[in-house]
């Protein structure tokens, strides 16, 4: 049942994306009626191969809704810290003496699902000074370009439990 | 004048892919040309959104988006493909 | 209307272009493998996606809704890809035994 639905699911979402790629339906001329076909016959191939894959329904869907807008609200911090991590990063590079001190250093995470696990992964590499290198688990290995980015990530932990909040997993 | 601006902004993308391609021709190791290729070909995804104002051809935004998407699996394979030495386990 | 739509596409570009002129020159600056992903990793993102976005703002002005649609899967693809490939490679090169550079090694 979960299954079938999962694929409709995938299906429609494919196909609104082909349409609003394509442009079909707004073509100058009117109607483009290859593409539209087309596209059915594509999304159609797309969901037969991926659908036992469960792309959707996972088990992770419990309060999507309040996640997505936690998310929405995640977002803009997101984009603040990477803005600063570009001045950061910039400043190191045009430096004359370049000031970096890179080390690897490992950390434990209490988030447990896939996706808030991914988020926290690559919203490390996308901040300040800091690389995600492996994830094994819930073990982290990060590479940090100085002391303070290092500092941030293992002793104040702000990230984690933001992305905690967002994913309403338990606080480190 | 915004044509211009176009213009010059596209010709500084290709600069930086010319100093980026240093990194790729020299190395040193096979890593270092893996990133600077796949730095490449962001920029060069960018490049080709410019180009698309510049002969005002709507047309180069889908090649964009088929190279954006082809850089990046391209990546992920390299990348599996040196971890591993084979890019797929059966 | 059409000079500041075109001063404000003009600073996003600019600002974009510099943030990506400071990523090639990280990229032939720092001294090895991992610090080097640092500038590729996130200058390059961040002016991609500037850039990108001035290239929305003209292109909304223009009217073409579509292109800006786009150009919005465009940036949201870079957001996910980019720190995904920058990952890949690093674990790819640790896990093969590339040694991370220390203050005082030699550069490599």
């Amino acid at each position: 049942m979960k299954r079938s639905v999962s694929a409709v699911v995938t299906f429609v979402i494919m196909y609104v994306f082909w349409l609003l790629i394509s442009a079909c339906l707004w073509a100058h001329h009117g109607i483009d009626y290859i593409r539209v076909v087309g596209g059915i016959i594509c999304a159609g191939i797309v969901t037969a191969f991926s659908h036992k894959h469960r792309l959707l329904f996972t088990g992770e869907e419990e309060n999507v809704l309040i996640k997505t807008m936690r998310f929405m609200l995640y977002a803009p911090w997101l984009l603040w810290q990477i803005a600063l991590a570009n001045f950061d990063v910039a400043y190191r590079v045009l430096h004359p003496e370049m000031p970096i001190n890179p080390q690897v250093i490992e950390f434990d995470t209490t988030l447990t699902g896939d996706i808030s696990r991914t988020t926290l992964a690559n919203s490390i590499t996308l901040t300040p000074g800091t690389i995600t290198i492996e994830v094994k688990g819930s073990r982290f290995r990060v590479h940090a370009i100085a002391d303070k980015p290092a500092e941030a990530l293992t002793v104040d932990q702000t990230m984690q439990k933001k992305v905690a909040h967002v994913f309403m997993e338990k606080m480190p | 004048m915004i044509e211009q601006v176009f213009l010059i902004i596209g010709l500084t993308i290709a600069a930086t892919v010319l100093l980026s391609l240093y990194r790729a021709a020299v190395g040193p190791g096979v890593f270092n040309r893996v990133a600077a290729v796949n730095v490449i070909g962001t920029k060069v995804v960018v490049l080709l959104v410019i180009v698309q104002y510049i002969f005002k051809n709507p047309m180069f935004i889908d090649i964009a988006i088929a190279y954006a998407a082809l850089n990046f699996i391209g990546t992920i394979i390299m990348s599996k493909y040196l971890e591993r030495g084979e890019v797929c386990s059966h | 209307m059409d000079s500041v739509v075109n001063a404000l596409t003009t600073a996003f570009l600019i600002l974009g272009v510099f943030f990506m002129l400071t990523g090639a020159i990280g990229l032939l600056r720092f001294p090895d493998f991992y610090t080097r992903l640092h500038a590729t990793g996130k200058c390059d993102t961040l002016g991609e996606v500037l850039i990108l976005l001035g290239c929305m703002i003209y292109t909304a002005y223009h009217g073409m809704p579509f292109v800006v649609f786009k150009l919005l899967c465009i940036i949201i693809f870079f957001f996910i890809a980019n720190p995904t490939g920058t990952h890949a490679i690093v674990r790819a090169a640790y896990k093969t035994g590339v040694k991370p550079w220390r203050v005082g090694d030699e550069r490599r």
